[in-house]
């Protein structure tokens, strides 16, 4: 057993550290001017040369930078006001229920979807058309504004509701009663004493998740395209164009890009420890002052104003969607479609089979392997005592917070390199690389807050590990175990880029289909399609909710 | 120099008998081989993914091909060309030289070119070798044999037609109002502000309509036919950028940000964000009011002085996997049979590659009985057509476009 854990641990860092280190290495040959099959020998800086005379690149980087940077300020300031104001309270347990399916709605659904309401043909103005009596769309440049706005909404909406869970996640850990006493007894508002007992102890369990949410969203390639500015688009869009020109010389640029964005996201993630450090020392000063905070009744409400917002926006672009995808002729200022039809559903679905079928056994497998490792891993802890700190966490979040871009085109070369036909167990091991982070980051923390007493008490009638773990542990935590899957499941399916470039385009799943028919920009089959990528995750956290409370139905406190 | 002349010219017939010995390439001659050959190989057929109608009809081959062939047809959906020869390249890169993993690609223009100098395309010509070229129309249509004036050499096989053609919506648009060349364009976008764009390049589209725009202003028109000649390009583009600084300034959304491509022009045409639109299939608009996209007051125009025209085409990477049946499925794609259905806006409506002075009678009929729909303008009124400029020239011109309008100043 313990050499089972043991080497669960083993494969699990190589999972994560040698993908990586190889794509890594894929992508830096090239841009420091060696990739031989295109006339590359030579070690050199060429490419940074032409890379640093293309136009815009500036512009791009700071736009990259700033996204980055504001998403994440604007999402966790959202999250840490709301769960400040209301941990504890039945108006948090009411909202983790609404919330956590936008955990399932992937990033670019939820971008066309807000693309649809705010646009300036966009529901928002059809509602106000017949009140200010516009006949005609308002030329404003929105979405695609330069400074990125729309596209930091869009990112928002999304990364809110996964600070927001990862947060609920690591909420158990603190003493939140006795803390509200005491705060409330010196006479702190609800948020301040908050933020003064408990928000230190809390942000450092969730700090990796935050630079995960700064690394995506300074490199995210789908929400820029749709919401982001184009002239110049960000670091990333430019990055795909150019590894994607025919001109393969831009493949050098490209590899080049790829460095910069790693830097730039290096930067982001530097800016944001100083950051975290000036708000700490903030913080301290405001605790010494005895800042109390009394009256936050308004800022409370905001917050939940805000986090209502986010949700019904996404919940309201969901809903454009559906209509969309059975929409005939729908024209400005129309509220609903001249006619409906079902023709997009009826041709989509015969050939939706394949991809959906890749979609479920690449999900399946990807997240069974890492909940098995992930199990692994987390026993291999209790046995030793030691959780490998911080160092350890890095290394987990380390797929997260590189920049997707910067080492899948290495490893795709790498696939191919290797001749392996073994396309399918492939594309399972690059989306494991992916899902494993996300599942052990959602299972670790439920794992170490459950009560070890109960396992040293069968271990004290003699039981063996192995039975301890079948018979206590993993029963008692079913229900953290069928979310983490179900995490991972949802990750699974929203991969896009990993799944082009390893499944070579044969490959197909949901959301290939679904960006590559989005290039043709028909509304109908975007509806349709983001859709069926929103409803798999979604089936999987209804599976993960549902299925725990059918296992205890005759365990009363087993139910939550 | 002739020593380094003679060794160069050794060492390519060196290098093209080597590539004979290595693979054995299908013999064009003997074409029942092929046939037999073919059965049961699966082709991987990379092709843009983003229009259903396209999709629908490609499927149909898919059914056809394991009908008639035993040979399955799977459509890998690209959202951009690019990436399939993306593909071959890493393939290249990691020494993948056969079981390649693109069988077939839709193709034209700087794609094709790209491939062809870095020799990532299956030798030597085959396409003039299929059953079915008998009916291609090479003679009248010259973009089947030149792909933007790189001659093709047999290296891809055409698959159909394009012109660009500009819609409106007639009940928003005065007909008589409507611009009949490039420079009324201009003075058109200037009367109605904000309600004319085009999709940034190297979006296919936009990067047509900046060459359009260029055919008709250059000085020479006679220029574009060879490579961009470095010494005068600044001068030669300078009446295109003159022309765009003005249309940006009364385009859409002033010019700071474009349409993505064609349907995304054609929802805003709906949405009534655009008046004027374009497209380089002229049954695109006839198709959109079909699938409840437009309304059925969209009509086409042309400018009757010309518009651009060229042909798409298939080609076969020098590493696919399924040779033969690549070879067979190309052959079909030009049957007129899969060309009539092409043409049939019902399905894609296409303009054919081939000559209808070619074909067996009954296959002229049926192409002439088409419903070309109320939008699509009849081929007689499509006016003439311009030649794809040299495809050097789409490049440079990209190059510059980003340099001047998306640098972000």
């Amino acid at each position: 057993m313990a050499r089972l854990a043991g080497s669960a641990v083993a494969v699990t860092l190589a999972l994560l550290v040698l993908p990586i280190t190889f794509g890594l290495l894929g992508t830096l040959l090239p841009a420091f001017g060696y990739l031989p099959a295109l006339g590359g020998h030579s070690f050199g800086l060429d490419a940074f040369a032409s890379l640093f005379a293309a136009p815009g690149l500036i512009d791009a980087t700071i736009l990259s930078f700033m996204t980055g940077l504001v998403t994440t300020a604007l999402s966790l300031a959202a999250t840490l006001l709301f769960i400040a104001g209301f941990a504890g309270t039945p108006t948090l347990s009411r909202l983790q229920h609404l919330l956590s399916p936008l955990l399932a709605v992937p990033h670019a659904a939820a971008a066309f979807g807000l693309a649809f309401l705010i646009a300036p043909s966009g529901y928002l103005v059809r509602l106000a058309a017949p009140v200010l009596g516009i006949a005609r769309p308002p030329d404003i440049l929105i979405p695609h504004d330069p400074m990125g706005l729309a596209m930091i909404a869009g990112l928002v909406l999304k990364e809110t509701p996964f600070l927001f869970l990862v947060t609920l996640a690591a909420l158990p850990q603190i003493d939140l009663v006795p803390a509200r006493r005491l705060a409330a007894s010196f006479g702190y508002g609800r948020i301040a004493g908050f933020i003064y007992l408990l928000w230190p102890a809390l942000y450092r369990q969730i700090r990796f998740a935050v630079y995960a949410v700064i690394a995506y969203s300074t490199s995210v390639v789908d929400v820029a395209l749709i919401l982001g500015p184009n002239l110049p688009g960000t670091l990333a869009t430019r990055l795909v164009q150019w590894m994607s020109d025919p001109d393969l010389t831009f493949r050098f640029m490209a590899s080049a890009g790829a460095v910069v964005q790693l830097a730039v996201t290096l930067a982001a993630l530097v800016v944001w420890y100083a950051l975290e450090r000036c708000c700490a020392a903030l913080l301290r000063l405001s605790r010494d002052r005895g800042c109390r905070f009394a009256r936050d009744a308004a800022l409370r409400q905001f917050s939940a104003v805000v986090i209502g917002i986010l949700g019904s926006t996404v919940f309201a672009g969901l809903i454009l969607l559906a209509v969309w995808s059975v929409a005939g002729l729908w024209q400005f200022p129309d509220l609903l479609p001249r006619d409906f039809t079902i023709r997009s559903w009826t041709r989509a679905l015969p050939r939706m089979i394949d991809p959906l079928i890749t979609t479920l056994v690449t999900g399946f497998f990807s997240t069974l392997i890492a909940i098995l490792l992930t199990v692994g891993c987390l026993e291999r802890e209790n046995q030793t005592g030691r959780t490998g700190g911080e160092r350890s966490l890095f290394v987990l979040y380390l797929p997260l917070i590189v920049p997707q871009i910067t080492f899948v085109f290495g490893l795709q070369l790498l696939f191919i390199g290797s001749g392996s036909q073994h396309r399918y167990a492939a594309l399972v091991l690059v989306h494991l690389v992916f899902v494993l982070p996300y599942v052990f980051l959602s299972l670790a923390d439920p794992w170490r807050a459950l009560d070890r007493r109960y396992e040293i008490i069968a271990a004290a009638l003699g039981r063996s590990r192995l039975i301890v773990l079948f018979t206590i542990r993993l029963p008692m935590l079913i229900r953290p175990i069928l979310t983490a899957s179900a995490v991972g499941f949802a990750v699974s399916v929203g991969q896009y880029l990993p799944t082009l470039l390893i499944g070579e385009g044969r490959l197909q799943t949901i959301t290939t289909e679904a960006v590559a028919l989005a290039s043709g920009n028909n509304r109908r089959v975007i509806g349709v399609y983001a859709l069926l990528q929103t409803l798999l995750p979604l089936i999987a956290f209804s599976l993960a909710a549902f299925l725990p409370a059918l296992l205890h139905r005759n365990r009363r406190d087993m139910r939550v | 120099m002739r020593l380094m002349k003679k060794l160069l010219a050794a060492s390519v017939i060196a290098g093209a008998s080597c590539l004979k010995a290595a693979a054995a390439d299908p013999d064009l001659e003997d074409w029942p081989a092929i046939e037999t050959a073919a059965a049961g190989q699966t082709v991987y057929f990379n092709a843009w993914g983003g229009s259903e109608n396209i999709n629908a009809y490609i499927e149909w081959v898919s059914a056809q091909m394991q009908e008639r062939h035993d040979v399955t047809v799977v459509q890998v959906k690209l959202d951009d060309t690019a990436s399939a020869v993306s593909k071959v390249v890493a393939e290249k890169a990691a020494g993948k030289d056969e079981n390649g993993s693109v069988d077939l690609i839709w193709i034209n223009g700087e794609n094709f070119v790209s491939m062809k100098k870095q020799d990532l395309l299956l030798s030597p010509g085959w396409a003039t070798s299929l059953p079915n070229w008998r009916y291609v129309d090479a003679e009248n249509q010259p973009t089947i044999l030149t792909d933007f004036t790189e001659p093709t050499d047999g290296l891809e096989s055409p698959w159909g037609g394009a012109k660009m053609v500009f819609f409106y919506d007639s009940a928003r648009t005065d007909p008589g109002s409507l611009p009949d060349n490039a420079a009324q364009l201009l003075d058109w976008a200037k009367q109605h502000p904000g309600r004319f764009s085009y999709p940034a390049p190297p979006d296919f589209i936009g990067s047509s309509f900046l060459k359009q725009v260029l055919s008709e202003l250059i000085d020479d028109p006679s220029k574009l036919d060879d490579p961009v000649d470095e010494k005068t390009f600044e001068r030669d583009v300078e009446p295109l950028f003159a022309y765009l600084d003005q249309l940006h300034d009364v385009a859409w959304r002033s010019g700071r940000a474009f349409p993505q491509n064609y349907p995304d022009m054609k929802q805003k045409l709906a949405d009534g964000e655009l008046d004027i639109i374009f497209a380089f299939n002229p049954a695109e608009a006839s198709a959109g009011i079909e699938a409840g996209e437009l309304p059925d007051t969209v009509r086409s125009f042309i400018f009757s002085g010309g518009t651009l025209g060229n042909t798409h085409f298939v080609a076969i990477p020098y590493n696919a996997n399924a040779r033969e049946a690549a070879l067979l499925t190309a052959n079909f794609l030009l049957s007129p049979e899969a060309q009539l259905r092409k043409q049939d806006p019902a399905y894609w409506g296409d303009p054919t590659v081939l000559a209808m002075d070619k074909l067996p009678e009954e296959n002229r009929t049926a192409f002439q009985s088409l419903d070309l729909g109320v939008a699509t303008l009849p081929p007689d009124q499509l006016g003439p057509v311009i030649a794809e400029p040299h495809a050097s020239w789409m490049d440079r011109i990209e190059t510059e476009w980003r340099r001047r309008y998306a640098s972000g100043n």
